[in-house]
């Protein structure tokens, strides 16, 4: 065998070892998690836990309820907000912005997503909230505010994912419409959108993603209270706060509860991802 | 319909920034004729089928001078409709571009957009243009499935077909067969034959042979000038200008 074949061969098992790797820290990951938190699932059993209301680790009772409702509406509430938002300036930016304008917007883009989030969670705490108390009503600390401090969050990743979307669709699928007698926003709104489609689907999923998994600015403006939210103007928890807020000081049950609530997490985003591929696959026509 | 000139430019300048795309074009495109435009690549012929249905608007920093006049209005009116100018100005692009959708939704995307077109002449509208593009026969049984999995030739008489239901009165042709098989080619340029009863065509050629076969008229672009014009029988044997000859003759291009 030649040199360079052994060579050849060397680096392609070299990358096969590299790769698998990755996803042996996934899988050790994964199996830490369901290792350390499902047995207290069966313990108290899988009802009890994902249905209980009254998260009281003290008292040995563990229902995330609550938690699951609290992100379910902050990330519903920031989606509500961010998709329209995010996708309209998406759609600006690759259709309407002159090259200069388009430049200075996308690197406001940039630095919106590096901001560390304790930055947006701070200024939501100090003028957000505040706003919120005097003018709505309740605590301020609510699933309002941390829906609005999230859709800004989440903005960045679907803007920069739809737009790149749009942007890799071939030129002339709009040179074609336009040559139909169509208008610019019939272009846009029945073919360019449709065509990016599973682009546009994939960074909502992924916006969505960032929402559920945000930690830090919810803890400052969420309030953090353990009860069922009964409006946007309550103060709520969400998995990741809850476990964020107490693995600290937790110890035997309880931090086994609070893994727990972490592989509830960790399947709700491999839910989300897995229904992101199968939509992002479905092709038009 | 008039017998006239359908399509007149006047001193026609185009610019792409500061890049000059065409020069001083003065040209006469009459009706019911087809029209080939000859050139080596980058001589503007592309330029030269976009700036009639003003699809080079799309480019960022485009600007032209001089007057292109369609039936005697100029389409660069600012008062002009331009879905309205795009709907009589048909144009195939050299690379066919099917949306992605359907090839019925393809077809019907441009009747669909005028809101007027009803679901029964809708069948009957697409159905006529796809038997003017040849393309019936092999797509009647999967109107519904997706353009894209259609051949390239397939997808560039769909293309065309797309383009015949919107019942345009010009039809511009960027190098339409440049993708087709001998028999595909053969085909286009019978149904081009018989559509310029009802249009007027200009078409760019993919070689000179086809312009021999189909055009009336010939016009030879050499960068962004257009150095001769004149009936095709005249151009392929006479050549005035001495550039004209040896392109035809295969010197270069």
């Amino acid at each position: 065998m030649e040199i360079k074949e052994i060579k050849e061969r060397f680096i392609e098992k070299i990358l096969l070892l590299i790769a698998f790797s990755s996803i042996t820290i996934l899988a050790l990951i994964t199996f830490f998690i369901f290792g350390e938190g499902l047995p207290l699932i069966w313990k108290i059993g899988p009802k009890a836990f994902l249905l209980g209301e009254r998260w009281v680790p003290s008292q040995g009772e563990f229902g995330i309820l609550p938690m699951i409702v609290g992100s379910f509406w902050v990330t519903f509430g920031s989606l509500l907000l961010g998709i329209p938002l995010g996708l309209a300036c998406a759609i600006f930016l690759c259709e309407w912005t002159p090259p200069w304008a388009g430049m200075i917007l996308r690197s406001a883009i940039q630095v919106l997503a590096g901001i560390p989030s304790v930055v947006y969670g701070f200024w939501g705490l100090v003028v957000l909230v505040p706003l919120i108390r005097n003018f709505l009503g309740g605590p301020g600390l609510s699933i309002l505010s941390g829906s609005l401090i999230l859709s800004i969050m989440i903005l960045p990743t679907i803007i920069s994912i739809s737009e790149d979307s749009l942007k890799a669709l071939p030129p002339n699928y709009k040179a074609g419409a336009f040559a139909l007698g169509a208008t610019h926003w019939q272009t846009i709104w029945r073919v360019l959108i449709p065509a990016a489609r599973s682009g546009i689907v994939a960074s909502i999923i992924l916006g969505m993603g960032r929402a559920l998994g945000e930690t830090m600015a919810m803890i400052m403006i969420l309030g953090n209270a353990v009860k069922m939210p009964s409006s946007i103007l309550d103060s709520a928890r969400t998995l990741t706060t809850n476990i964020g807020i107490e693995m600290g000081y937790a110890s035997g049950d309880h931090r086994q509860a609070l893994f727990a609530a972490g592989v509830i997490l960790f399947l709700i985003i491999m839910l989300l991802n897995s229904l992101a591929i199968v939509l992002s696959r479905r092709r038009a026509g | 319909m008039s017998t006239g000139n359908k399509i007149a430019i006047k001193d026609f300048n185009f610019y792409y920034g500061s890049l000059q795309a065409l020069q001083m074009i003065n040209l006469d495109i009459r009706a019911n004729e087809i029209f080939a435009l000859l050139g080596p690549a980058r001589s503007g012929k592309t330029t030269f089928l976009k700036s009639l249905n003003r699809l080079t608007d799309l480019v960022y920093g485009a600007s032209h001078t001089g007057t292109i006049l369609l039936d005697g209005e100029d389409i660069y009116d600012p008062k002009i409709s331009l879905t309205q100018l795009r709907r009589r100005v048909g144009i195939v692009f050299d690379l066919p571009i099917p949306l992605p959708m359907s090839i019925y939704e393809n077809v019907a995307y441009g009747p669909k957009l005028s809101n007027k077109t009803q679901k029964k002449y809708l069948d009957e509208i697409i159905e006529k243009a796809l038997r003017s593009a040849f393309l019936w026969d092999e797509v009647k049984d999967r109107l519904h499935t997706s353009a894209l999995r259609l051949s390239g030739g397939q997808q560039q008489r769909l293309c065309i077909s797309r383009i015949l239901a919107l019942d345009p009165e010009v039809l511009l042709l960027d190098e339409p067969c440049s993708g087709l098989d001998p028999i595909s080619t053969a085909s286009i340029e019978e149904t081009l034959s018989r559509l310029k009863k009802e249009y007027t065509i200009v078409l760019v050629p993919h070689n000179i042979q086809q312009a021999s076969r189909v055009a009336d008229r010939v016009g030879f672009l050499l960068d962004g000038k257009l150095v001769e014009e004149g009936p095709a029988f005249e151009i392929f044997t006479r050549p005035k200008n001495k550039k004209t000859e040896d392109y035809i003759s295969g010197k270069f291009g």
